[in-house]
């Protein structure tokens, strides 16, 4: 059979003479081997081989997945960093007690008096809690002073005539804070009785807190990270190296490169998506919400829309340097507005339709739904379009840009 | 179906980049079947163009290509099944191991080598699970020829293929080339080496600035030198036409027996002869004649590097 296959294709050697053809040296071993040796899998690279419609994908898919596997750098960029900006943010934003105002009082006649009242106010609201409101008396101008390089909260005069002057800051929310806490405090001192009773709960449960907000918005800014660099700058080193010259001097199947160079993203997705969301889980109890499978959709959906994204920008540059440059101008947006590490609502209202529109806020967006509120993939169709139309169409510029040489 | 007539065919191309630099300015070629064909040039002349625009990877400015009866717009993918290409710089994968990069490219074609007997072949067994970035320059030129021939290709494409390699790396790249050739194989390669052109290649083209400015087998090109042999002597003194060093004193030697042609290189006077012995001993009495010494007198064969000086005046190495 293979005899005759050999023979059938126009083989521009056919005239020479049949020993000294290469291709026919290898004929009697894959004969005597026959149907045995192509139902071995796995042996493919024994004699008179045929390859299949997809050898060539897959061995540029497995290729890819070599290399970024002995890139130490990868490695570490990929899995290591986001778990340690996770860890860093999440131990500096973790929930903690409101702070303690910190204030200081001017010293003068009616010092002491003030300094008794805030700590007699402490002493009855707290009960058997330390002291709520941390208090020292200074000079005037020293105490204006620490005022001023945010040491204190807040500054307290006490006048002669027995009013009170605050001095706050009102760009610092603690200082505000401060302010009506301690105004509260010394008019309950002097004898103010509460119009009405009131109570309060407490409510820090996982769901509500920064880290459960950070998790999902780090998930996707690595998933850009890692699509942009992946596949943009390997390309880029690639087309430099002259690699991509030499493979497209070669029978390979362009579209089977750009696939296989995309895809390998994929690969690597699953291992970042459960890394991250692991070390959520087992480090600060974060609980995710909605399906496992939900988040390894939206996340191969938001790999390839940004490995997309990476080939576009990769298309024609030809020096690294340059490629780096254009990584970062189309990511900087991203980072800022697309809600990673704070929610883009802080942006005025007439802002948000664009904000919406970036590839990472349409990731972020669907991540944090699916994972802390364990909304399903059907009601976030419009988000899954954005992110479908900018991978679509970045994919298909890029292919009609594309630079080989 | 057998193929007749020539495998690598091309009229009239020219390559002009950026609508300014002409780097190939009309040229013809036709490559035999099992042939060794050289494009021999210095640096700049226009050999990596021309070798490209013959693989497809380079788009003519106009002329025509011909590879195996097709045009590169025919069929491409078949084309590329057929021949096997090393380009001038390649840097392939570096975490990649030897075998993997070879299995890689044979995973291309539909009907590849085995990888192991392509390691064999090329002397990359031992080295066959070391990554590439570990290997010598040799290693890698034999690995990129390798992955040329993974393809079990009619026709082998490769630029400078021994640039920058040692004696011993360029010898066994050598013996590559024939063992391929000596399987029916055709061979065209771009070399600056007048050594490597000479010992290879069958047939030949000296290109310079974008032309062919002579085409034909080492021996046919050397015969139209006239002389076989080049003679060079130094006389002393440093007076200047008196001594005949200077160009109206060339052609004194110009009038000895069996002399074809004189140049000047330096001190040294370069003399292309046919019959060395009856030359030296007429050179030896001119110059006893002259009342001068000989400083120095050597007789060598002549090379493809003086076909090159005759035709342009220039080396094709200036270094």
């Amino acid at each position: 059979m293979k005899n005759a296959e050999t023979n059938a294709r126009s083989d521009p050697a056919a005239d020479l003479p049949a020993d000294d053809r290469p291709a026919d040296r290898a004929q009697p071993a894959a004969q005597e081997a026959g149907n045995v040796a192509d139902g071995v899998v796995g042996n493919d690279v024994r004699k008179g081989r045929r390859n299949g419609r997809w050898s060539g994908y897959r061995h540029l898919l497995w290729a890819r997945v070599l290399e970024l596997k002995r890139e130490p750098e990868v490695v570490f960029w990929v899995f290591i960093f986001p778990l340690l900006l996770a860890a860093g943010l999440g131990i500096a934003f973790r929930s903690k007690p409101a702070e303690v105002p910190s204030v200081v009082i001017v010293d003068n006649a009616g010092a002491q008096k003030t300094l008794g009242m805030l700590q007699g106010a402490s002493d009855r609201s707290s009960g058997d809690k330390k002291s709520s409101v941390r208090a020292t008396i200074l000079e005037r101008d020293a105490a204006l002073k620490a005022f001023h390089f945010g040491k204190y909260d807040l500054a307290i005069e006490a006048n002669q005539d027995g009013s009170y002057t605050f001095y706050y800051d009102p760009a610092r929310p603690e200082s505000v804070l401060s302010r009506a806490e301690i105004d509260a405090a010394l008019q309950a001192a002097a004898g103010r009785k509460d119009a009405v009773a009131t109570s309060s709960q407490s409510s820090s449960e996982p769901g509500s807190r920064y880290i459960d907000f950070l998790i999902p918005g780090l998930l996707g800014m690595n998933l850009m990270n890692s699509g942009m660099w992946g596949v943009g700058f390997a390309l880029v080193e690639m087309r430099q190296r002259k690699l991509l010259k030499r493979f497209v001097a070669t029978p390979m199947r362009r579209s089977d490169f750009l696939l296989a160079l995309t895809s390998s993203r994929l690969v690597l997705m699953v291992i970042e998506v459960g890394l991250l969301l692991g070390f959520g889980v087992l480090v600060f109890h974060m609980r995710v919400q909605g399906s496992i499978l939900s988040v390894i959709l939206l996340g191969s959906l938001g790999a390839v829309a940004f490995g997309g994204v990476g080939l576009l920008t990769a298309c024609r540059a030809q020096k690294i340097e340059s490629v780096s440059g254009l990584i970062n101008l189309v990511m900087m947006p991203m980072w800022i507005f697309s809600g990673v590490f704070f929610s883009y609502q802080r942006f005025p209202a007439i802002a948000h339709p664009f904000i919406k529109a970036l590839p990472l806020t349409a990731l972020n967006d669907a991540l944090r739904a699916t994972i802390l509120e364990g909304a399903s993939l059907g009601s976030q169709s419009g988000r899954l379009l954005v992110l479908a139309i900018w991978g679509g169409v970045s994919f298909v510029l890029a292919l009609r840009w594309f630079r080989w040489t | 179906m057998p193929f007749v007539g020539s495998p690598i065919e091309c009229t009239n191309l020219r390559k002009t980049y950026d609508g300014k630099v002409e780097a190939v300015r009309g040229l013809s070629l036709s490559i035999e079947a099992g042939e060794c064909f050289g494009l021999l040039g210095p640096n700049g002349a226009g050999k990596t163009t021309t070798i490209e625009i013959l693989e497809g990877l380079l788009a003519p400015t106009s002329g025509e290509v011909r590879v195996f009866g097709q045009t590169w717009n025919d069929n491409p993918r078949q084309l590329r099944e057929w021949i096997g290409i090393s380009l001038q710089e390649t840097r392939l994968s570096e975490k990649l191991t030897v075998r993997e990069t070879i299995e890689l490219f044979a995973s291309f074609y539909s009907e590849p080598r085995p990888a192991d007997e392509v390691l064999q072949e090329l002397e990359l067994t031992e080295k066959a699970d070391a990554w590439v970035g570990k290997l010598s320059g040799g290693q890698k030129q034999r690995l990129a020829v390798a992955t040329a021939l993974v393809g079990n290709p009619r026709i082998l494409f490769l630029d400078e293929p021994t640039t920058g390699l040692d004696p011993q790396s360029r010898r066994q790249l050598w013996d590559i080339v024939r063992a391929f050739q000596k399987k029916g194989g055709t061979v065209l390669l771009t070399t600056h080496y007048m050594d490597e052109a000479e010992r290879l290649c069958d047939r030949l083209a000296i290109v310079d600035h974008g032309q062919i400015i002579a085409e034909g087998s080492p021996n046919e090109l050397i015969d139209r030198l006239g002389g076989h042999h080049v003679v060079e002597f130094q006389v002393n003194g440093s007076g200047k036409d008196a001594d005949g060093n200077g160009e109206a004193g060339l052609d004194r030697w110009r009038s000895l027996p069996s002399v074809e042609s004189v140049r000047r290189e330096d001190a040294t006077i370069c003399v292309s002869v046919r019959e060395p012995h009856l030359t030296i001993p007429a050179l030896l009495d001119a110059v006893t004649k002259q009342g001068h010494q000989l400083e120095h007198l050597s007789t060598r064969q002549a090379s493809l590097e003086d076909v090159f000086v005759q035709l342009t005046g220039r080396h094709l190495r200036e270094d």
